[in-house]
């Protein structure tokens, strides 16, 4: 039963990283692209590592996962940040809606 | 298209909160987080290594200590460094943020899979009411984190934020993350 729910969190974590990579090739801009990046980094991460502590059990392996994702989770944003600060400091202006400008 | 001003309406704590610096620690709060600093090195080595036989531990031990040393010595150890006032009430925050990350990831997973894309990508600022730099981060960082928004620039005021759709911006502009970051900062 745990190792089926496992199997149902890793494969739906593969999911949402193969819809990210869609994502990054269908969006028109760079930042457009990173949001579509951003449900790999967070979704996607997050049920694959769920997936695998569920294979894990109750061991140091499950600890080392759960710094795993804190990890993840901590650095994917300021990175994505940074990337984002990057661009528009090197002069990437951003595709903006008609309506909104 | 209003005017910037018009969209952005800063409370007035933002202006007062500018010049708020968060003080150093006291002395007795300086032994206090070196001991939390020690203990949560200490749990990170043993879960990071599982060793059991005395030299090793003695060793991790020996390490542990010196590097407290070295930190109190290098008058490393703040509220900023190490936040122990937020690990309280940080993960009922977590929580609700997961659950956030999940709602926002379905959505943006939804317009991908739309074959006609409907995107419309736009930049705009919120207010921020967090009065520290660890505050702001957290709520800078919270708002990337969700699908479909990043924060671009950070000052003391506002977060420059640059949304995916129109409902991306709605929710950002209700604000509640920004109470719920507040609230988890809990500064006066």
């Amino acid at each position: 039963m745990i190792n089926f729910l496992s199997w149902v969190l890793l494969l739906s974590g593969c999911f949402c990283v193969l819809i990210s990579a869609i994502g990054l090739i269908r969006m028109p801009d760079l930042f457009t692209r990173m949001h579509a990046a951003g449900v790999g980094d967070t979704l996607g991460a997050i049920l694959v590592i769920a997936g695998l502590m569920l294979q894990a059990g109750p061991t140091l392996l499950l600890a080392k996962l759960v710094l795993i994702m804190f990890f993840l989770l901590f650095t994917g944003p300021t990175a994505c940040h940074a990337l984002a600060k990057a661009a528009l400091a090197g002069g990437e202006k951003p595709l903006l809606d008609d309506n909104n400008q | 298209m209003p005017p910037l001003s018009a969209i952005v309406k800063p409370t007035t704590t933002n202006h007062q909160g500018i010049l708020t610096i968060s003080t150093g620690p006291t002395s007795d709060n300086r032994w206090l987080h070196a001991i939390s600093l020690a203990l949560t090195m200490a749990v990170i080595w043993f879960l990071l290594s599982g060793h059991t036989e005395p030299l090793i531990l003695g060793l991790g031990a020996a390490s542990i200590l010196s590097i407290t040393w070295l930190a109190l010595r290098m008058d490393l150890i703040d509220r900023e460094g190490h936040p122990i006032h937020l690990t309280f009430r940080a993960p009922m925050f977590w929580v609700w943020l997961g659950w956030e990350i999940v709602k926002s990831n379905l959505q943006v997973m939804k317009i991908i899979l739309y074959p006609k894309l409907p995107i419309s990508p736009r930049m705009f600022r919120v207010p921020v009411s967090q009065k520290t730099d660890i505050g702001r981060v957290l709520y800078a960082n919270s708002i990337t984190l969700t699908p479909g928004t990043i924060s671009l620039r950070v000052n003391e005021h506002d977060i420059e934020v640059h949304a995916l759709t129109q409902a991306g911006e709605d929710g950002l502009k209700d604000g509640k993350m920004d109470r719920l970051v507040t609230n988890v900062e809990g500064e006066q």
